[in-house]
């Protein structure tokens, strides 16, 4: 990980108007913390993230400017569609982003007080291991098909919280009934390939939690498995990071799981957050096009059948150089010539609501 | 261009119930052998699908749902014979399909058309989009020459393609324009009878609601019957005149979505809709979930009696009734067109297990009445439109003019050297395929 060498001094906050009382549930920006102060207010700080690809073809934008908060125990989720940049976002947090080409070249991730991007090889090892869990989508590749799943959940209990084997042994079986493993202490033996779907994401989890981090980063961590069982693992994952008061930030495309289990949500799209507010506020008074349409072109359990889905027409842009103008503007019913000539910044729409288009603000267009 | 907002007065409103059958299965049973040894030995078999038995009626959309590995997929494939049944019979239009010899057989499967998940899979990467949909034509001898060309643009100008694109390849295309090549190739021997093998499941949303649109409009103009196989209810619920739960190679439940999903009577369609999240979150707060235990059991040896009694939470409230271990109920009538398989549907249906807290409001939260307000009258216009053009909504590169009207430029001959630069000059609609990114 190459990132520390190329960080820049933080361009100014993306968001303008702030009031005091509001800073704390917002993705605004406070003040510059110092490297060390592990007094923080909040779990995690993105302030102004930016990471590029550098491909054959050019460079590619992934995440641009992304500035967010996220508090202690707090369920953020991160929405949006294929090629918007929440993993990547996730990925950047914990410094994980393959390189080359991938490079974050702008921004700060402050970590429970310390920026992340500065941290060398041993401190990054503890936050990865420690600090931070991880659940992906896909559990079969996560897991090493050649070592049994209590070997790999003791690894980093062994590592991190210096257990002996016989501890590492018991605190493992506990964690496999607490993820809902039947027979734990028997299954410490097996293989991954000897587990269900489910169970493997189960063994995932265990994992994310073995060293009681702060922070879960779960990235689409139901996308493979039938919906059943993604009650399951949602069920499993909300009661966990309660019992723990783990933070998740929860990466989804879908947006029935992002209502059900977070507290706020972030509106992605072309690699910027093109609306971010508490979860109830988004659902209800979405304030952005492109958060309309997703809604809009959901089938859902409780429509009346028969009514034709309003869509989003056309594909989301590259991001080899994007124009100066609202990146969705293409896409968007709304647009008027300002969107085609300059970008909007994220504004404020309510309590803790901010949006990124020119239409919907107060002396926009759209009412 | 401007997008889709227009509503379809009759989308949907097809009441099948005294429609003729186009499709009758019965008894359906496909076993795969397992093999194992040097010799391969048969030591056990996967009863994928174990006994079904429905009918697909002429126009209407039949959703077919349930889990991974509970035998839908197989189910579509043998009822257009692309997999041989172990026992029982399929008959389209009367004809069994299992005694149909190949030119026979060939002949018949013209009326009936396949189009897959996999929209990067289920096209060859060496051919170009011509040829993929003139395939097809080919095998059954339908044109040729200048009647396959025009044929071939009039099909992507039906799936909302720009005849220009003719000869390209696949991988220029995104995953939802494949998707609509495929449907194109599907339509190209004019079937009466499509299986949509999971058609959205690899789609971004916004494209997800294209197809679907799509599909339904096709339906609507050219007469088609569909067998729609998804995993996702509420994209079933939105496309289906009647729906078909499946669990374990068996039809637990089938009936009209507005009827069964109101009150469904398996305990299992109850717990799989009580699952599925709801983009609301006053109302998933409110709902009252069943966690299903456990993992769908294996196939090769299902339970005995009904096959969901080891995860049935009706079962265990009931105190485990012997009847549940020991026989399987087949589907009884629950209301008209609804039929359940539990000896219990009624007491499912007593519970308010799954889909009380599913209130059925008409009101869509999303865009919002004072914002469609604004949408400027010259867009406006545009959507009054003939339908096809709005089918049309992701035509790739040019606007509509250069697509919608002309035969010429939509000629074979147009390069496909063409690039991604004029692309990217129309209004950034359409594009060469997404960023590679996660």
């Amino acid at each position: 990980m190459a990132a520390d060498d190329t960080m820049t001094e933080p361009d100014a906050p993306s968001i303008v108007e702030v009031s005091p009382d509001d800073a704390r549930r917002t993705q605004t920006p406070t003040e510059p913390r110092a490297g060390s102060d592990r007094k923080a207010e909040k779990l995690l700080t993105v302030r102004n993230l930016s990471t590029h690809f550098f491909t054959p073809d050019g460079v590619v934008q992934a995440v641009d400017d992304v500035s967010f908060e996220l508090g202690y125990g707090e369920t953020l989720g991160l929405v949006g569609e294929s090629g918007c940049g929440k993993s990547v976002t996730a990925l950047s947090i914990a410094r994980l982003v393959p390189n080359p080409p991938g490079r974050i070249v702008a921004g700060e991730v402050i970590f429970d007080g310390i920026d992340v991007l500065k941290m060398n090889d041993d401190e990054m090892r503890h936050l990865r291991g420690k600090e931070i869990g991880f659940i992906f989508q896909d559990p079969l590749t996560s897991l090493n098909p050649t070592l049994t799943i209590g070997y790999q959940i003791a690894e980093s209990i062994r590592q991190h919280m210096g257990l002996s084997s016989a501890a590492a042994r018991d605190r493992v079986a506990e964690l496999l009934g607490k993820v809902g493993i039947p027979r734990a202490k028997d299954r410490l033996n097996d293989y991954p390939h000897q587990f269900s779907g489910g169970m493997r994401q189960r063994v995932m989890i265990a994992i994310a939690l073995a060293c009681d981090p702060k922070l879960i980063l779960a990235d689409e961590p139901t996308t493979a498995l039938d919906v059943t069982i993604q009650a399951q693992i949602l069920e499993l994952i909300e009661r966990l990071s309660d019992e723990f008061h783990t933070a998740v930030l929860m990466i989804t495309h879908d947006l029935g799981i992002a209502a059900g289990m977070c507290d706020r949500v972030n509106v992605m799209y072309a690699g910027r957050i093109v609306e971010t507010a508490v979860v109830d506020e988004l659902f209800e008074r979405p304030r952005m096009p492109y958060s309309w349409g997703l809604l809009d072109s959901l089938p859902r359990l409780d429509d009346v059948r028969g009514d034709r889905l309003r869509t989003i027409e056309g594909l989301p842009p590259l991001l080899i150089q994007p124009p100066d103008a609202c990146r969705f503007e293409p896409r968007c019913r709304f647009a008027r010539d300002i969107c085609r000539e300059d970008e909007p910044e994220l504004t404020k729409r309510g309590d803790s609501h901010y949006a990124r288009c020119w239409a919907t603000e107060p002396d926009g267009w759209i009412p | 261009m401007d997008p889709v907002t227009v509503t379809m007065p009759e989308a949907g409103a097809a009441p099948t119930a005294d429609m003729p059958d186009l499709i009758q299965v019965e008894d359906l049973k496909v076993h795969f052998p397992i093999r194992q040894g040097i010799f391969q030995n048969e030591v056990g078999t996967v009863k994928a699908v174990d006994g079904i038995t429905f009918e697909v009626r002429k126009g209407e959309t039949l959703g077919l749902v349930g889990e991974s590995g509970c035998g839908k997929s197989t189910t579509g494939r043998a009822m257009i014979r692309l997999r041989d049944a172990t026992s029982g019979t399929v008959r389209f239009d009367g004809i069994d399909l299992g005694t149909l010899k190949s030119d026979a057989l060939r002949k018949m499967r013209r009326r009936m058309q396949i189009i897959f998940q996999d929209p990067y899979g289920s096209l060859d990467p060496r051919m170009t989009v011509g040829s993929i949909i003139a395939e097809p034509i080919d095998v059954h001898r339908l044109a040729s020459g200048d009647a396959k060309k025009q044929r071939i643009q009039d099909l992507l100008r039906i799936v909302g393609l720009d005849p220009k694109y003719v000869n390209r390849y696949p991988h220029e295309f995104s995953g939802g324009q494949r998707q609509r090549i495929g449907v194109a190739r599907a339509l190209a021997v004019e079937p009466e009878f499509i299986v949509c093998d999971e058609p959205i499941s690899a789609l971004d949303v916004s494209i997800q609601a294209q197809v679907l649109n799509l599909l339904t409009d096709l339906r609507e103009q050219l007469g088609l019957t569909y067998l729609f196989i998804a995993h996702d209810l509420s994209v079933v619920k939105h496309i289906s005149d009647r729906v078909a739960v499946m669990y374990l190679g068996k039809i637990v439940e089938i009936g009209p979505p507005d009827v069964m999903y109101a009150n469904p009577g398996h305990p299992y369609s109850r717990a799989l809709l009580s699952a599925v999240p709801v983009p609301d979150p006053v109302l998933e707060r409110k709902r009252k979930r069943v966690i299903l235990t456990g993992d769908v059991p294996s196939p090769v040896n299902p339970p005995e009696g009904c096959r969901f009694h080891t995860r049935c939470w009706l079962y265990e409230q009931l105190g485990q009734p012997e009847q549940c271990r020991t026989i399987d109920p087949p589907i009884r009538t629950l209301t008209g067109d609804h039929g359940a398989a539990c000896h219990f549907a009624e007491q499912a249906q007593a519970s308010d297990v799954g889909v009380s807290h599913i209130e059925m409001t008409p009101v869509r939260r999303g865009t919002p009445e004072a914002a469609l307000k604004t949408i400027r009258p010259e867009l406006a216009g545009a959507q009054a439109l003939e339908h096809t053009v709005d089918i049309a909504e992701t035509v790739i590169g040019g606007p509509p003019t250069t697509g919608a009207a002309t035969t010429d430029d939509g000629d074979a001959a147009a390069t496909s050297g063409s690039s991604d630069a004029d692309e990217s000059k129309t209004e950034g609609v359409g594009g060469p395929p997404q960023a590679p990114l996660s």
